[in-house]
């Protein structure tokens, strides 16, 4: 019942809701706008960062955050992942 | 710095409203400097003015002396929203030509004491005003006022470049959109730009029931990607529609869930902390129940707050 319910209200689980999506799309857009990096640029940049820094200390891959400042500023926040020691070789 | 007036505003004859101006001019602070808080957004008709007359009347009700300028020169509207469309006399433009004094084209809002309005001119146009003689003018109204709230144009054209010359503060306004925040966005930009602080954020418009079930960017979601400190969340709310049509700023109401919400943005401004709205769904149709009882005088007639 509730299930028919949520399909009524659009709420299938196939479908990822609107306000997500805004979300997404927002942050798309605004990635352009700050710098006209594209997201797949950003997503590239990610990838190479978490493999260097990798080489020396243990990164939590899911965690690095690689993002466009207003200003022009592209940041990186790599948490170490202090847990497990750092594998010691390259990949 | 509150030194009152010289002479009262034309149209100003009510005794006991002129005694409450004056007890109220005494009780505005003397130390503190106006403030200029320009009220900007980067699209339109997502809040400006409603906020603009909203935090002048929720201010003036904290004993400030406040003067709201209407920016938004050839489309005026900030004196249809307060209701005080009938007293505009003099303009913006009237007091930046020197045809008038400052004092003589504020207009008093009887409902109010220590609230005024310098309305906008219909007939000029944005370019007929510089930011140096936005400045000059908001120079010219400080020492009537503790907060000259400045309602600016949208867009990032000229209007909005006067609106932020005299600007101390930069208040931004977007409804939870794509365009509306991606627009905001740009805006804070160019408002760093200046070499002024960051805007503070107020997002408009927020529907609970929307955000509950998933359909509408939550505030999280806009703080999290604009980066600026959010001053308030105001929620969509029926009210603010009558409110605007009466010329009755729903911050002068008791019991409306958006007039609490400015009331809560004015407290924020003085420097307050005060916790921020909780706006789930199952919440704001008790709380509508609840107010409605108000209404129908069930309840006590409490002011907004
Ligand atoms: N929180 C709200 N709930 C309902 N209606 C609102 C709310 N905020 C603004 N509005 C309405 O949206 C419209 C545009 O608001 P306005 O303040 O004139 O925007 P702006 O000055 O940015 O163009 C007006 O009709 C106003 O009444
Ligand atoms: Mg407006």
């Amino acid at each position: 019942m509730s299930r028919w319910l949520g399909r009524l209200r659009g709420r299938s689980a196939d479908h990822e809701r609107s306000g997500a999506v805004a979300r997404e799309r927002l942050k798309l857009v605004l990635e352009y706008d700050r710098a006209q990096i594209t997201s797949a640029q950003l997503d590239e940049i990610r990838a190479e960062i978490i493999d260097s820094i990798s080489r020396h200390v243990s990164v939590n891959r899911a965690d690095v955050r690689v993002t466009l400042e207003r200003d022009g500023r592209l940041v990186a926040e790599i948490p170490l992942d202090s847990a497990r020691p750092a594998p010691g070789g390259g990949r | 710095m509150s030194q009152g007036f010289t002479e009262p505003p034309i149209g100003y004859t009510n005794e006991a409203a002129d005694r409450a101006a004056a007890d109220h001019a005494r009780k505005g602070s003397e130390s503190m400097p106006a403030q200029v808080i320009t009220v900007t957004s980067g699209k339109g008709g997502v809040g400006k003015t409603t906020a603009t007359a909203n935090l002048g009347v929720a201010l003036a009700a904290r004993g400030r002396n406040v003067v709201v300028v209407d920016a938004d020169i050839g489309l005026r509207n900030l004196d249809v929203v307060m209701g005080l469309e009938n007293r505009v006399v003099y303009n913006l433009i009237h007091v930046i030509r020197g045809v008038t004094q400052a004092e003589k084209a504020l207009i008093r809002d009887k409902r109010v004491p220590g609230l005024m309005l310098l309305a906008a001119d219909q007939h000029a146009d944005k370019d007929d005003v510089s930011p140096d003689e936005m400045d000059a003018l908001c120079a010219s109204l400080r020492p009537f006022a503790d907060y000259i709230i400045v309602d600016s144009p949208a867009g990032i054209e000229q209007g909005f470049r006067n609106a932020l010359a005299p600007a101390d503060q930069v208040v931004l306004v977007t409804t939870p959109e794509v365009s509306a925040v991606r627009d905001a966005d740009r805006v804070i930009g160019l408002v760093e730009a200046t070499g002024k602080p960051s805007p503070r954020l107020i997002l408009n418009r927020i529907k609970p029931e929307l955000v509950a079930q998933g359909d509408m960017m939550t505030t999280d979601d806009v703080v999290d990607v604009l980066r600026i400190e959010l001053l308030g969340i105001v929620p969509e709310d029926g009210a603010i529609v009558a409110a605007t049509n009466r010329g009755e700023p729903v911050a002068l109401q008791a019991g409306s869930r958006a007039g609490q919400a400015f009331h809560n943005i004015a407290a924020r401004i003085e420097g307050e902390r005060v916790p921020f709205m909780t706006l789930d769904a199952s919440q704001q149709s008790f709380l509508d129940r609840l107010s409605s009882l108000f209404r129908s005088g069930h309840g006590p007639a409490g002011g907004a707050r």
